[in-house]
């Protein structure tokens, strides 16, 4: 299934088209993508270096590890060093390596507290299970995608009254990010619109972006052939200048999205400001617990004071990676003092963070 | 990261599918998913299937790359 989506020659003809489409345009046009999945396809099948000169992709906060406050990653460390053995936190693995100026997950784990990684917080859950005498403490990054499991997992936990689970929801939305460098003054022709994110918030969760500030969008799926599409519909839609937002990923994306999924957020969580590491407090774009369930996120029972800690080593230009000013090249760090052995930002630890990306698959960014 | 490939479904116990990637076996919850039945393909992110793949609308996806594709203006690349 899906061959289509991988053909040369459909890739082919899709490149003359977008050619075609940039020559008629002229002026340079400027498109961003934020999510790490359409990142990863674009820099392995080497699509900047496909395309014509006057169009370029850039790279936005699509990597939720990344932009997790250092505060937070600290507030966590200490209260496992208060409750030592009573006490497990699982986190996904990218997440487990992320430096903070007071180290990382993984350096407590060597130091003997029980940090574990896990691939879905239903592991998380399954760990809980079987540790009824100790309490497991789920570090929850992610966007709409992850916070749509968190919600559902802990669904459960309220309903069977399991107490001896718990979240610290870093759990942020992706949509008040584009609008924050939006305002912010990022120049952006066009957005490709994260995939996965849209199945759960809809087409609907982005229209907002395209009527107030009129970009054209486009939802794309993550072969190759739907990011080359993607970029030709952009292009069609400013060379017609009919500003949209048009959905590629009709195969998984449905206007209203996964209605039970919001049902599940929109009950447990409400929207918050919050900080995003390296690039500041963005208004109403985090999701924190109800406090009907406040009992469920960890960092309330807790009364631990974090002093505001530098966001980056210096020399990192990880914020301006993640506002899509700059790519990974431009940093002078970049493949000689950080490398994904030895990361000097976050933005080089995650899987979804643009430096690791571009390190992985060498030459072919262009 | 999201995995971008869909997984089939192979069989199904309560709020859980047993999901085939091409040989690999996983399992994922099915909470959000109404309707799932064995041989669906869905997308799994963080051990959640997020969606179902309606393979319909891939199908009309492709047919209607035809038309985007054959609206090209060959003169303009000759200028
Ligand atoms: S290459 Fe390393 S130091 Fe440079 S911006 Fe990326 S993470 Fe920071």
């Amino acid at each position: 299934m899906l061959s289509e989506f991988r053909d040369r020659e459909i890739a082919k003809k899709i490149l003359k088209r977008i050619f075609e489409e940039a020559k008629k345009i002229g002026k340079e046009v400027r498109f961003m993508d934020v999510c790490g999945t359409h990142e990863d396809t674009i820099t392995r099948f080497g699509i900047r270096a496909l395309l014509p000169k006057n169009v370029k992709i850039l790279a936005g906060p699509g990597c939720p590890v990344c932009i997790t406050p250092v505060e937070d990653i600290v507030r966590m460390m200490e209260i496992l060093k208060r409750e030592k053995e009573k006490m497990i936190v699982t986190t996904f693995g990218d997440m487990y390596r992320i430096p903070t100026p007071k180290g990382s997950f993984a350096d407590m784990k060597s130091e003997g507290y029980d940090v574990k990684i896990v691939y879905s917080i239903y592991d998380s859950y399954k760990i809980a299970m079987r540790n009824k005498e100790r309490t497991v403490v789920h570090f929850s990054p992610g966007f709409e995608t992850t916070t749509a499991p968190t919600a559902g997992m802990l669904w459960e936990v309220i309903e069977k009254g399991v107490e001896n689970f718990k979240i610290y929801s870093v759990h942020r939305l992706t949509p008040p990010a584009v609008e924050y460098l939006l305002r912010e003054g990022t120049t952006l022709n066009g957005l490709i619109t994260p995939g996965h994110v849209s199945t759960i918030i809809g087409v609907r969760g982005w229209e907002y972006l395209t009527r107030e500030y009129k970009v054209p969008q486009v939802i794309s799926g993550f072969e190759p052939i739907d990011v080359l599409l993607s970029i030709l519909m952009l292009l069609k839609m400013l060379r017609d200048e009919e500003i949209r937002i048009e959905n590629e990923y009709t195969r998984a994306v449905k206007y209203k999205g996964n209605e039970e999924a919001q049902k599940k957020i929109e009950e447990l969580f409400e929207v918050v400001d919050a900080k995003w590491r390296a690039l500041g407090v963005i208004q109403r774009s985090g999701y924190s617990l109800k406090d009907k369930y406040g009992d469920y996120e960890i960092s309330n029972l807790y009364d631990i004071e974090v002093e505001e800690l530098p966001d980056l080593e210096r020399g990192c230009r990880c914020g301006e990676v993640l506002r899509g000013l700059i790519l990974p090249t431009e940093c002078p760090l970049f493949g000689r003092v950080c490398t994904p052995r030895h990361p000097v930002g976050p933005c080089m630890v995650s899987y979804e963070g643009t430096c690791q990306i571009f390190y992985k698959y060498g030459s072919l960014y262009g | 990261m999201c995995l971008a490939i869909p997984g089939k479904v192979v069989e199904i116990r309560d709020n859980l599918a047993i999901v085939d990637y091409g040989g690999v076996r996983r399992e994922a919850r099915i909470d959000f998913i109404r309707e799932l039945k064995v041989g669906d393909y869905v997308i799994v992110h963080t051990g959640f299937a997020i969606e179902k793949m309606d393979e319909e609308a891939a199908k009309r996806s492709i047919e209607a790359w035809d038309e985007l594709l054959s609206s090209d203006e060959p003169h303009i690349l000759e200028d």
